[in-house]
């Protein structure tokens, strides 16, 4: 982890505070954000750190798994760091900021509650930016092989034989 | 002449596509001593090159050229450019199917006579029956080595299945097993016993389950009668002036137009290909499109009445271990107009993976309603409704000019709205399939709306007059004494089964027919 100032000029502890509001990220430079709890860190090549860190966020509020760490959205995120679509996504993400402003917070970010980012989400939830990240994710989030075991699914069983002995009726409950 | 065959030789049939029904009729032609040229526009892959990843599997077999959608049904919302999932490849749709073969009940080809009028519906009868059907059935169950027929066992309930039965007999279903599967079950020294793997829809990489790809085209080729020509798609079908078809015209491989004589074609693409090569055929003898006359290529299709119902447990099932849909209920097969509608449904085991379960559980959804049914995951247990939905006109298949395909050929859309009768049936097998799980203490359930098409049907039906449908009782087109249609397109009416025994059991018949009648000169 490294930086402290952002390049709005908020101190690293309004940064810290207003991140940590929202749950999570903490945008830490330019095109520099990662956890507070350094699990995971991404430097950024397109898009404004702060947007990317809503975009995350926004990623957690549409398919919200609370067991599954931050680091799954980023990667489901990151594909949208590239020249073609920075471009779209920033002008989603000042949509968004500017529903929640039109709902009295500071930005998307700045809400204390999910209920509150669910609220802006479903203002908007017909536009296309909204679909093209929710129906990206579909396959973003849910197709990285990681998530899997937190679900309890067990992928392929090929490579181990099936699961002809290894509990396809093993049900005990009924 | 052996295979290779000549581009010039026109002794040869050709056949389009080589699934269920092109597979199977390509190999059956080719035991009797027929030439066969089968043209499959994908590539061949074979159970080493299976990937037991659903989104994987996809990419690797699944026809996603360019089509378009209409009507209200909710697939033209959410997948709107992926109105069926099938495949594109040596074996066709065979690889992906999860074997549920079930015969036609006797009354369902005599839908018309049987249900009566039925508003907005265009029901007919088949031209053929469940006696006639009988032997052929008989010999495509062997072919697929079909569970609890023969003397084949029944495969084992795996843990979908035993919460499946607990519910059901709860209810007091009776008629309720773990299927009549095209699953191998013992080792008989030629297809591996099913070992559950658990990803019957990404193509069984044992071989336990049958697909044309792996048996009936390999054992055409080691005739020396048949040629598979992979990556072949066909554009056009010719003709002569005497109105008979004298070959095809399709893009190779390398993208290059080939032209291949023929003494008879068979169409066997699946719903939405073979209508849309006919009316891609069209010309100045044909302007509507090939076998035309009726005006009925590319109406009526159907799609079966389905929908999923999935339910949560406060305890582990762990749904995808094992087969994929060996489970059956056939209690509400049957028709009895007092539950509403005419017709019937099975209710079948089904379990998907979890990147398949977050695309399809309720596509769109959003929030914590959606993942938290999906963070019980681990515990869920899933059964597919499949019923015999309504033939009706304005259903069809036509060419979007609009949109063109990679060949620059005019794409299919597909129109689909539901009949009142399939939303009723779909009422009902959901309130059914809610039932069987609350009766085994779900703690939630969920009435899943239909997938992309898996079941496609009715596009070139089978008629006994010439103004009603586009082939007779053999699959033969009225129009064109050369031309076939080989495939589920010519179903009249879709019943309430999987089709795909039904498919394979017209193939055998065909092949036998067309057999006959070529050495009788008639063709
Ligand atoms: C996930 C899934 C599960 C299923 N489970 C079952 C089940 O349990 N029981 C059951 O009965 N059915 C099942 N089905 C349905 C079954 O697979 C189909 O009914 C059956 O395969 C259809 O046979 P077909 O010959 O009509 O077409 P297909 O098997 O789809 O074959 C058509 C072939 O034609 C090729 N083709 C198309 N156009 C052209 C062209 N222009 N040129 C060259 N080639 C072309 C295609 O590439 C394809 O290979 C399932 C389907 C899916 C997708
Ligand atoms: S469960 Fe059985 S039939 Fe299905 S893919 Fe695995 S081995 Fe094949």
């Amino acid at each position: 982890m490294t930086t402290i100032k952002s390049p709005k000029g908020l101190t690293r502890r309004a940064l810290l505070a207003r991140a940590s509001a929202a749950g999570a990220t903490i945008v830490a430079g330019a095109g520099f954000i990662a956890a507070p709890n350094a699990a995971w860190a991404y430097e950024t090549a397109h898009l404004d750190a702060r947007v990317f860190a809503t975009l995350v966020q926004m990623a957690r509020d549409i398919y919200p798994h609370d067991r599954i760490p931050d680091e799954n959205y980023v990667v489901a995120a990151k594909g949208y760091d590239n020249a073609d679509a920075a471009a779209g996504i920033t002008a989603g993400i000042a949509a968004l900021d500017a529903a929640a402003q039109g709902k009295g917070f500071g930005s998307y970010l700045d809400t204390g509650w999910e209920r509150d980012r669910v609220d802006i989400l479903r203002g908007m939830e017909d536009s296309a930016f909204f679909q093209q990240i929710r129906g990206g994710l579909v396959t973003g989030l849910y197709n990285q092989k990681a998530v899997w075991p937190i679900f309890g699914y067990e992928g392929e069983s090929f490579s181990q034989g099936g699961y002809i002995d290894r509990g396809f009726d093993d049900i005990n409950w009924l | 002449m052996a295979a290779p065959f000549d581009l010039n030789d026109d002794n040869v049939v050709v056949i389009i596509g080589t699934g269920a029904g092109g597979g199977v009729l390509a190999n059956e032609l080719a035991q009797k001593g027929v030439s066969v040229v089968a043209l499959e526009a994908g590539g061949r892959y074979l159970p080493e090159d299976y990937v037991n990843d659903e989104w994987e599997s996809f990419g690797q077999l699944a026809w996603t050229d360019p089509r378009t959608t209409s009507g209200d049904w909710r697939v033209a919302k959410d997948f709107s450019g992926l109105p069926a999932w099938i495949v594109k490849a040596v074996g066709g749709t065979t690889t992906h199917w999860a074997g549920a073969s079930l015969r036609f009940q006797e009354h369902e080809w005599k839908a018309a006579t049987t249900y009566g009028p039925v508003t907005g519906a265009n029901l007919l009868d088949w031209p053929i029956d469940a006696a006639e059907m009988a032997p052929w059935y008989e010999k495509a169950e062997d072919k697929l080595g079909v569970t609890r027929t023969g003397n084949r066992p029944g495969l084992p309930g795996s843990n979908n299945y035993k919460v499946f039965e607990k519910g059901a007999l709860a209810l007091g279903y009776k008629e309720v097993h773990t299927g009549r599967m095209a699953i191998q079950t013992r080792d008989d020294g030629e297809r591996i016993p099913c070992q559950q793997t658990g990803f019957c829809f990404q193509g069984c990489k044992w071989g336990a389950k049958w697909s044309s790809a792996y048996t009936d085209i390999p054992e055409g080729e080691a005739t020396g009668n048949l040629e598979v020509r992979e990556r072949a798609h066909v554009a056009r079908i010719l003709h002569n002036e005497a109105g008979k078809v004298t070959g095809v015209e399709y893009f190779d491989r390398d993208g290059n137009l080939q032209m291949q004589r023929a003494r008879i074609v068979c169409v066997a693409g699946n719903s939405f290909e073979s209508p849309r090569l006919l009316l891609n055929s069209a010309s100045s003898m044909f302007p509507d499109g090939l076998a035309n006359s009726s005006g009925q290529v590319g109406r009526n299709y159907m799609r079966h009445m389905t929908g999923s119902v999935y339910a949560v447990f406060d305890k582990p099932v762990r749904m995808w271990r094992g087969t994929t849909m060996a489970g059956i209920i056939q209690d509400e097969a049957k028709h009895d107009p007092s539950r509403g509608f005419v017709g019937g449904y099975e209710l079948e085991t089904l379990s998907l993976g979890i990147p398949f379960m977050a695309a399809f559980l309720d596509p769109g959804a959003w929030g914590r309603e959606f993942t938290s049914a999906l963070d019980a995951y681990e515990n869920m247990a899933g059964m597919w409704i499949v019923g015999e939905d309504m033939p009706q006109e304005t259903n069809r298949v036509t060419l979007n000019h609009d949109v063109k395909d990679q060949h620059g050929l005019p794409v299919a859309n597909v129109h689909f709205s539901d009949h009142a009768n399939d939303i009723a049936m779909r009422n009902h097998a959901y309130k059914q399939g809610m039932a069987v799980y609350e009766a085994v203490g779900a703690t939630r359930v969920f009435p899943t709306p239909p997938y992309p098409s898996t079941h496609n049907l009715g596009t070139n039906r089978m008629s006994e007059n010439a103004r009603d449908g586009v082939v007779n009782r053999w699959g033969q087109t009225h129009d064109i004494a050369n031309l076939f249609v080989s495939d589920g397109s010519q179903f009249t009416t879709g019943a309430a089964e999987n089709p795909t025994l039904t498919i394979v059991a017209l193939a055998i018949r065909q092949a036998d027919h067309i057999a006959r009648e070529m050495s009788a000169g008639n063709i």
